[in-house]
Parts: C-alpha cells; sequence; structure tokens
C-alpha cells in the first residue's frame, strides 16, 4: 500500500507556539491526488485527537496541505516527548491514502 | 518612499554568511533587524530568564552587526533579547553591547525595551487577561507559581524605542515580525506589506534555496514588497516565498498581531527575477481591542533520569513486557518504602517508542534498547531518592523470578543524573491594553 510519504515531495511538523502543532505535506506533482484521497479521520485517529479538532487546508497555488491541531501533549509538559514536535511527520507520512475516487 | 531592511538571520545565534551581509551593507539599508529568540525551544528558558545561545556565540555575531550598524549609521534592533525576552537577559545582552563598544571604539546611544510582566501586574489586569484557543486552565490564585512572564510587544513598541532616536534597541520579548514591520509602518508604507514582509523575512534566508546563508533584504514600498537573498548563490522564488508564510503558523493565512492581524488570502507572489519576489495585495485588519499575547513558565517540578542500556537479546524481544512488569514493581516498591508520594515516573524505550509514546506504530526489531527512566518529583532531594531506590531495578531486574540473575549496561557512573527544575508553559493569554506602551518600559542609556 502506498503511504502519503510516497506521493508527497516533503512532509514537515513543526511547533506553532507551544500549544499548536502544525504539518505541512508538500505535494508537489501529486497534489490532486492528496487533495482527493487524504484521509482526515485516520489522521485524527493516529494523532488520537478528536477529528473536529484538527484543521486542514488545501493551497492550490503552493500545491501544499497543511494540517493544524492542538499538540497532543504540550511542549515541555512531563510526558513530552518532542520540544520541537518535528518528528511527528513521519507519523503522517506513513498513513494510506483513502481509496481512488472515495471522496 | 521604499523602507529597506537587513534582516542578518532568523535568530542571533544561529549564524550567517559574512559576506551576505558584506554585501547588504555594501548597497546600503535604512535598518538592520534581528529577532533573538523564541519559545521554541521549550519553557526552560523563560523558566530561568537564560540564553539558549552561547555567549560568545551571540557576542560574535553582534560584533559583525554593530560594525555594519556604524558603517551604515542605522538603526540595530534585536527582538526578544536573550531567548526569552525576559527583563534580565535585555540587561545580558546590554554587557554584552557595552562589552563590544569598548572593543570597537564606538559610543552608541542605546534604547531598552522590557517586555515583562511582574506578578502584581498580572493581578491589578487579571480582568483584561482572557485565554485563546487550546489555552491550560488557569486561575489568579496561581498567579504567584509563575516564574517569568513576558508579554509579546509589536510594531508600536519597537517605534517607541526607534524615536529615542537611538542607534541600537535592544528590546525584550516582542513578536517575530514586529521588529522588522516597525520601520517601514513609521515611515509611512503599506502596513500590511511591512507585516507580510516581516513574516517572510523573520527567519532570515529559511525563505530562500539556501538557508544557511541568513540574509536577506527586504524592501517596503506603498503598494507591497520586494525579497531578496543576499548570498549570490541562493534564490527567492514566488514558492519558497509563499511556502514561508506557511512556517511555525497554526494558519496558512492569517497572521494575529498585537493591534490587528494580516490577512494574505488574495495575495500575489511574483518573481521579479531569477532572485526576487514581489508580493502585493495582503491586507491588515485592524482589531477592536488592543491586545499582546503573554508567556509565562513555572515549575513543575524536579527531575531525575537514568539510562540503562539493554543488549541481551531474550531481554530485547520481550523488552515492553519487561518495562511494565518493571514500572509496576518500582510504583509499589516506591510506595511501600517512601509511603504515598506526589511524583512521576516513565520508562522510554530509546529504540522501540521513545519519540512517538503511544502513537508509534512500527514494531521494530532493535539490536539493543535505551530505557530511559524519568522521575519527577516536587523536591530535587525527593527526585534523586527515588531515582537512587529505582538505580538496582534498572541494573538487575529479572522478567521472571525464575531466571538467572541478569546484569544490564549503565554507560556512566552514576546513573542517575540530576535534571534540577523543570518548567512548563502555563499561558496561551491575551492581555488588553488601553494604550501599546501600557505595561512596557523604555529606557536609554549611553
Amino acid at each position: 500500500m502506498k503511504t502519503i510519504g510516497d506521493y508527497a515531495k516533503l512532509i514537515r511538523s513543526k511547533n506553532a507556539g507551544p500549544f499548536w502543532l502544525s504539518v505541512d505535506i508538500f505535494a508537489e506533482a501529486q497534489y490532486a491526488v492528496l487533495c482527493n484521497r487524504l484521509d482526515n479521520q485516520k489522521i485524527a485517529e493516529a494523532f488520537k485527537v478528536p477529528p473536529d479538532s484538527l484543521k486542514r487546508f488545501d493551497l492550490d497555488d503552493l500545491r501544499v496541505i497543511k494540517l493544524s491541531l492542538p499538540r497532543p501533549v504540550v511542549q515541555g509538559a512531563t510526558a513530552d516527548r518532542d520540544q520541537h514536535g518535528a518528528q511527528y511527520a513521519h507519523l503522517v507520512s506513513a498513513l494510506g491514502l483513502l481509496p481512488d475516487g472515495d471522496r | 518612499m521604499t523602507t529597506k531592511v537587513l534582516v542578518p538571520s532568523g535568530v542571533l545565534g544561529l549564524g550567517f554568511d559574512r559576506e551576505a551581509l558584506a554585501l547588504g551593507v555594501a548597497e546600503g539599508a535604512d535598518i538592520i533587524a534581528i529577532d533573538g529568540g523564541s519559545t521554541d525551544s521549550g519553557p526552560f528558558y523563560l523558566g530561568t530568564a537564560q540564553s539558549k545561545y552561547a555567549r560568545a556565540t551571540c557576542k560574535a555575531e553582534w560584533r559583525d552587526l554593530m560594525l555594519a550598524r556604524a558603517q551604515l549609521d542605522v538603526p540595530l534592533v534585536i527582538g526578544s533579547a536573550g531567548t526569552c525576552g525576559a527583563d534580565s537577559m535585555v540587561d545580558w545582552m546590554l554587557a554584552l553591547t557595552q562589552e563590544l563598544a569598548v572593543e570597537l571604539g564606538q559610543s552608541p546611544k542605546i534604547a531598552l525595551l522590557y517586555s515583562e510582566q511582574s506578578q502584581t501586574t498580572l493581578q491589578s489586569r487579571w480582568s483584561q487577561i482572557s485565554p485563546l484557543a487550546a489555552a491550560p486552565a488557569f486561575e489568579q490564585q496561581d498567579i504567584d507559581t509563575l516564574s517569568h512572564c513576558v508579554a509579546l510587544a509589536g510594531v508600536e513598541q519597537i517605534q517607541a524605542a526607534l524615536d529615542t532616536g537611538a542607534d541600537i534597541i535592544i528590546a525584550g520579548r516582542c513578536t517575530d515580525t514586529a521588529v522588522i514591520a516597525a520601520l517601514p509602518i513609521s515611515r509611512g508604507e503599506h502596513v500590511a506589506a511591512a507585516w507580510h514582509g516581516g513574516k517572510i523575512a523573520e527567519c532570515g534566508a529559511l525563505c530562500t534555496s539556501h538557508p544557511v546563508t541568513g540574509c536577506v533584504m527586504l524592501e517596503v514600498d506603498q503598494t507591497g514588497f520586494t525579497i531578496r537573498p543576499l548570498h549570490p548563490d541562493a534564490q527567492c522564488t514566488p514558492h519558497s516565498v509563499s511556502a514561508h508564510m506557511l512556517y511555525e503558523n497554526a494558519d496558512p493565512v492569517v497572521l494575529y498581531e498585537p493591534g490587528g492581524h494580516l490577512d494574505v488570502s488574495t495575495a500575489q507572489y511574483r518573481a521579479l527575477d531569477e532572485r526576487s519576489v514581489r508580493v502585493e495585495g495582503s491586507t491588515w485588519i485592524k482589531a477592536e481591542r488592543y491586545t499582546v499575547k503573554l508567556e509565562a513558565a513555572r515549575i513543575r517540578g524536579y527531575q531525575y533520569s537514568l539510562l540503562a542500556l539493554v543488549r541481551d537479546p531474550h531481554y530485547v524481544k520481550h523488552i515492553r513486557q519487561w518495562s511494565a512488569h518493571l514500572q509496576g514493581f518500582l510504583h509499589r516498591l516506591i510506595e511501600d518504602t517512601m509511603g504515598e508520594l506526589d511524583y512521576d515516573l516513565q520508562l522510554r524505550l530509546i529504540g522501540v517508542d521513545a519519540t512517538l509514546g503511544e502513537l508509534e506504530f512500527v514494531e521494530s526489531h532493535p539490536v539493543e534498547v535505551g530505557v530511559l527512566g524519568l522521575i519527577t518529583a516536587s523536591s530535587d532531594d525527593q527526585a534523586q531518592e527515588i531515582a537512587k531506590l529505582c538505580n538496582p531495578h534498572f541494573l538487575h531486574f529479572s522478567l521472571t523470578d525464575d531466571e538467572p540473575s541478569v546484569t544490564f549496561a549503565f554507560p556512566y557512573s552514576p546513573a542517575e543524573t540530576s535534571r534540577g527544575a523543570q518548567y512548563e508553559f502555563v499561558f496561551n493569554h491575551v492581555m488588553e491594553l488601553i494604550e501599546p506602551m501600557d505595561g512596557f518600559r523604555l529606557k536609554v542609556v549611553s
């Protein structure tokens, strides 16, 4: 099964302040595929957050899909494992897509 | 009119290309502006009012910028001095500047902008403070638990510092964009373009093809802005520039700042040549209330760490089971020995799931596992006592009772390490001000 990472040119994640996390999927040539088949529900499940807390922005001009969500753990809290939030990108990268024509 | 802002890098301490800076100085600029901090490296720096970067690094870079400033005879401004922008870090940056002034034979006029908010101020203004989305719960009675609190200044406070006629401005915490946008807005350039250009240039050459070169030149005029790298090998493209709007920002087209917000949804990015990008069409929406964001940190406990290395294939194979048993055993042992305590004990399996924790989805087959124990308690003594109690079990804990005794590897002695006071961020709040300088202090020294 091909993953989001197989289609995207680059996926990066980073804190947007201590309380928010932002994931940028640079889709480039595969933008249409990723826009149509990115599975919001599955992404929310991967982060174990309620689906409605995930904001998604499809940026046609940049061919980028941006995801924003409250950080799964607040930066610097006892349970935080990644102060800068940059490794969460790999969680998104490994996810599969919706079947073709599902959306 | 056009206002040229030379931005040497994303933050003082990260380095920039000295030739690129020299090229910027040769062509001229109206101001040199650089950021000095961020919350990005965690609550420790604000909690303790310390710099993340080495003083020697900051001094070496600041020397180049003070020389560039003297050559151009324009203001040099740094925001969020000393990583966290606390008052004592403004003074730290002042001491460094004064040392350099003596060494370089300069006598600059220096303006200092202080952003720290005392507990007394927070108490008296509590009714003007309100939470933003995803803010942690915080009550008025919690104010006395704060180690440091800063308010993020915007362009108005930087402009007040510029209006003193200072050669060098050292600002406490402020937004990354404000130090860049302040002068163009003062000089009557397009307000939204100044903010938008400020956001694009705030990480220096991160909006270019060669991020490590640092230096960019931002030109803001009455209709928009132009951005280009100063290093000859680097390029700005409409893609590299517009993509930077996404960076560290939860919303890709909106940026909240003191006094309003920037909306770039209608902005047009156009290549002027192979290296420069022209941007027009963003809008600035003034807010009805003037608010500044607050940041604060406080101690959440004292921590010790323990590290054991497991190479024994039998234990590596059963490491999750071993770790769960050890954790349960230690909790019972701590309670039996020390009574009921408020503490936190985590075992993180390096090589298995230490980065993503319960979100990890790959079942790995590592050759060895690092077992990182993190013990957080309400005092340093208590954390140390718990760590010492855990120590022999990190070394010898058996998977089952009927196995031969086992000894894992400790990479150093002692295996337990004090990590001192641990801090947490507590505010994601804004404070309403009657006028922008309310709560900020300005001082001029020479």
